[in-house]
């Protein structure tokens, strides 16, 4: 067999790494309809199915904490010359899904972002969605560096250590993070090693 | 309720479809024989069911763990713990047992590193002075391990190294950039790296035109829609289906093994997930191939008049000298690639890199040895698996290292700055897992536990597994090897060193996944449930193929042995039917 027929086999009849990669995009026979909610059911258990539908189905945050969540992911990773920001890649909902999917994300989120919005109520008299540009980078400032934060200041640490996370993942798992990161892969081909100039660029041609 | 009972006696019943029990099938099927195999999950086929080529963005959790315990694309159904089918543990043991309940088991997302045991391996007593001699040689299986090298295909290199046989060999592949790094480091501090050796088809396999040559994206674990690399369910199971000779009944679950008055084998029960009722399917013969463990839990779950100890136990044995691999690993970051070049590296889903064991134990305080499993490179951004979120660190590690600007920063951090650490840092890990020979102790065990059933009414398993003296020395050592080739590598360490009090960074046994040995093999009937063909000591026309028959391991990781024994236990009942013994 050559590779031609074994991405025939894949169901594509071309080596052309842009028509196998629309030919894998989310099929709607592959999707079950349930009201609004679709979700994949080829090689799915059953139960993953069924937990899939109720975990999109429930709702988590309220409208204000999502609200923050956003302000928050934005100031995180903010759009740049290379790509947009959180709230371009749908960051939030991302959030909002996988508190959901795993419950121990909870208490830590809704705990830490009440938390924050007492802390800039005590200090600016406003929530933190509320405050200025200037008052926000001013309290993320005393929570963002894990080494020199004050004693007092370690649950807001540890919130924005979860919250960045949470970002994080959510930014660079979504289709613009992938891009902006680079990722050449995922994508039919033939592995020939690491290209010469770059094993020259490193000193490994011999190893 | 009544137990449904089929009129059908069947040549042979096979209790599982992983390694061990797809290769009894694939051989007793082409042979002529009528095979009836019972699965305990559903029918899978990676050419309609793998999550191959899927994004990370295209999984609501982006490849998250919360159904899955190694991420949302991975294709086994299962994991360390399973709804309703609990097992316990005593005097303080946590051993992680990982079930796959579906056709072709664990085979669907495993590593496909395929390694021969040698010649040492099969004497540990006499070579090491620990453990037992199992009951065959090398030179007995040798023959095994070339034809499922030929029938199912593995990449490596011929090297001539004396207790690491080389195999039939398709050509290895290139090695990633990051990989290329620990080779450097490794070599430099005397220890030899030669090429992976995996069941990926690095080339098209001679004669079969059902499986395609590999396409490179690195997704083994997803299980392969063009059957490269090897599963059970594609390249075992469902060719012997075709061959109209295998039948198999999924979502069933076994209770027991029937004996009749002589205490031979008639039959099996089970349960079906898809109607919950009860059956009894007949047979001439049985093989037990439900997993290490699962195996040692039917036996001991098969009472009987003439068997009350269990089936095949009289010696006691069955569920001790249970052993799974040491497993420790050394990872880090790579200043140098900050900022690296970026290309489809994905490479196979197996090794492109590793180490045999390199020492000599008469210098060491253990016996036995581990190698060395490299990895490294810019894999998918996703979230789940081993890893979770390869980026996790970023904010942890950017006030390491100078900037652009040449300033230091402090760690963590938010906004334009944080956002280019993380792609200054995307793809500068590397690292290498260190898996280890245990050796087999009758006091490392799994039996029934007196007083659990899990939800279909079985009793379950309840295990005492306790790491031993050379087992910590060892961990102690591959960490010490980690430091020396991260220091040398120039790399940031990212685990933390651990003391005696975690065992050096030793892993919870059961992790690794290679546990075997509670079935084992043996001469003497009292000190081992089978003989050397895999047939019950007490119990004639009953056989074991799966891990569980491992007098004891190597550091090769097992499913390789465990494919060749299958084939050479199926060929020996094929032998024995033909002769009327049983």
């Amino acid at each position: 067999m050559n590779r031609r027929d074994s991405l025939k086999a894949l169901g594509i009849g071309t080596l052309s790494a842009s028509s196998l990669l629309a030919a894998c995009k989310p099929n709607t026979e592959n999707k079950t309809v349930d009201k609004d909610i679709k979700v994949d059911t080829i090689g799915r258990q059953d139960f993953e199915v069924a937990r899939d539908k109720v975990v999109a189905k429930g709702t988590f945050f309220d409208t204000h904490e999502m609200a923050t969540i956003t302000v928050l992911a934005d100031l995180i990773i903010p759009k740049d010359v290379h790509s947009g920001s959180a709230s371009d890649a749908k960051v939030a909902d991302f959030i909002e899904f996988i508190v959901k999917d795993e419950p121990e994300h909870q208490l830590p989120m809704r705990g830490g972002l009440r938390w924050l919005d007492v802390q800039c109520l005590k200090r600016y008299n406003n929530d933190f969605k509320g405050c200025t540009a200037h008052q926000q980078d001013e309290i993320l400032q005393e929570i963002a560096y894990p080494f020199k934060a004050k004693p007092g200041m370690q649950q807001g640490v540890a919130f924005f250590n979860k919250m960045r996370d949470l970002t994080a993942i959510g930014f660079f798992t979504s289709k613009m993070g992938i891009e902006d990161l680079g990722y050449k892969g995922n994508a039919p081909g033939k592995w020939e090693g690491v290209p010469a100039d770059i094993l020259k660029k490193y000193g490994l041609e011999g190893v | 309720m009544e137990i449904k009972k089929s009129s059908t006696v069947y040549d042979v019943v096979i209790i599982g479809s992983g390694a061990g029990g797809g290769m009894s099938g694939y051989v007793l099927a082409n042979a002529g024989i009528k095979v009836l195999m019972l699965e305990a999950g559903p029918f899978f086929d990676p050419a309609k069911d793998s999550q191959q080529l899927k994004w990370s963005y295209e999984s609501p959790r982006r490849g998250g763990n919360a159904t899955r315990p190694m991420g949302d694309f991975d294709a086994a159904y299962g994991g360390w713990q399973i709804e309703g089918e609990p097992y316990t543990q005593k005097d303080g043991s946590e051993f992680q047992w990982f079930r796959a309940k579906m056709l072709g088991g664990r085979t669907n997302h495993w590593g496909r590193i395929s390694l021969r045991m040698g010649p040492k391996d099969f004497k540990c007593k006499t070579s090491y002075g620990v453990g037992d001699d199992w009951p065959i040689t090398y030179d007995e299986i040798k023959p095994y391990y070339d034809k499922i090298d030929r029938l199912l295909g593995v990449y490596g290199s011929m090297e001539g190294m004396n207790n690491d046989p080389d195999g039939i060999f398709l050509p290895p592949p290139k090695p990633r950039l990051n990989e290329l790094f620990v080779k450097k480091a490794a070599t430099k501090v005397g220890i030899k790296v030669i090429a992976g050796r995996g069941s990926i088809l690095t080339a098209p396999l001679p004669g079969n035109t059902d499986r395609h040559a590999c396409f490179y994206c690195g997704q083994c674990n997803r299980s392969c829609k063009i059957y490269g690399d090897f599963s059970a369910s594609s390249c075992l199971v469902i060719p012997a289906i075709k061959t109209g000779n295998l039948e198999v009944v999924t979502n069933a679950i076994v209770r027991e093994i029937l004996t009749d008055g002589d205490g031979l084998a008639n039959g099996v029960s089970y349960i079906s997930k898809n109607d919950m009722q009860e059956y009894q399917v007949k047979a001439k013969t049985v093989i037990l191939a439900a997993s290490t463990c699962e195996s040692a839990r039917i036996l001991l779950n098969s009472k009987s008049a003439g068997h009350p100890n269990g089936l095949a136990n009289s010696s006691n044995v069955v569920g001790k000298y249970l052993h799974d691999s040491t497993q420790g690993a050394g990872v880090a970051i790579l200043p140098q690639l900050l900022n690296r070049n970026r290309f489809n590296e994905d490479g196979v889903g197996s090794l492109h890199l590793y180490a045999p064991w390199w020492l000599d134990n008469k210098k060491l305080d253990f016996p036995r040895g581990y190698h060395l499993e490299i990895f490294g490179g810019m894999m998918m951004p996703g979230y789940g698996g081993y890893f979770g979120f390869e980026g996790a660190p970023v904010p942890f590690l950017n006030g390491f290292l100078p900037g652009a600007d040449g300033k230091m920063k402090d760690a963590g951090g938010f906004g334009a700055s944080l956002k280019n650490d993380y792609r200054r840092f995307y793809g500068t890990m590397a690292g290498f897992g260190c898996h280890g020979a245990s050796t087999a102790k009758e006091d490392n065990y799994c039996e029934i536990d007196p007083t659990v059933v899990d939800k279909y009414g079985i009793p379950v398993l309840r295990f005492r597994y306790k790491w031993g003296t050379d087992d910590v020395n060892q961990a102690k050592h591959m960490q010490e090897t980690a430091k020396t080739i991260l220091h040398e590598m120039g790399g940031i360490p990212l685990l933390q060193p651990a003391g005696p009090e975690t065992n050096y960074g030793l892993d919870k046994p059961g992790k690794g996944i290679h546990e075997v040995g509670t079935v084992r093999m043996g001469d003497d009937p009292k000190r081992a449930p089978l003989n050397k063909w895999g047939q019950a000591h007490d119990c004639k026309n009953l056989f074991v193929t799966d891990g569980s028959v491992f007098t004891q391991q190597s550091e090769k990781n097992p499913t390789w042995t465990i494919l060749a024994l299958s084939m050479r236990t199926s060929e020996y009942l094929i032998d024995q039917r033909k002769k009327h013994n049983i």
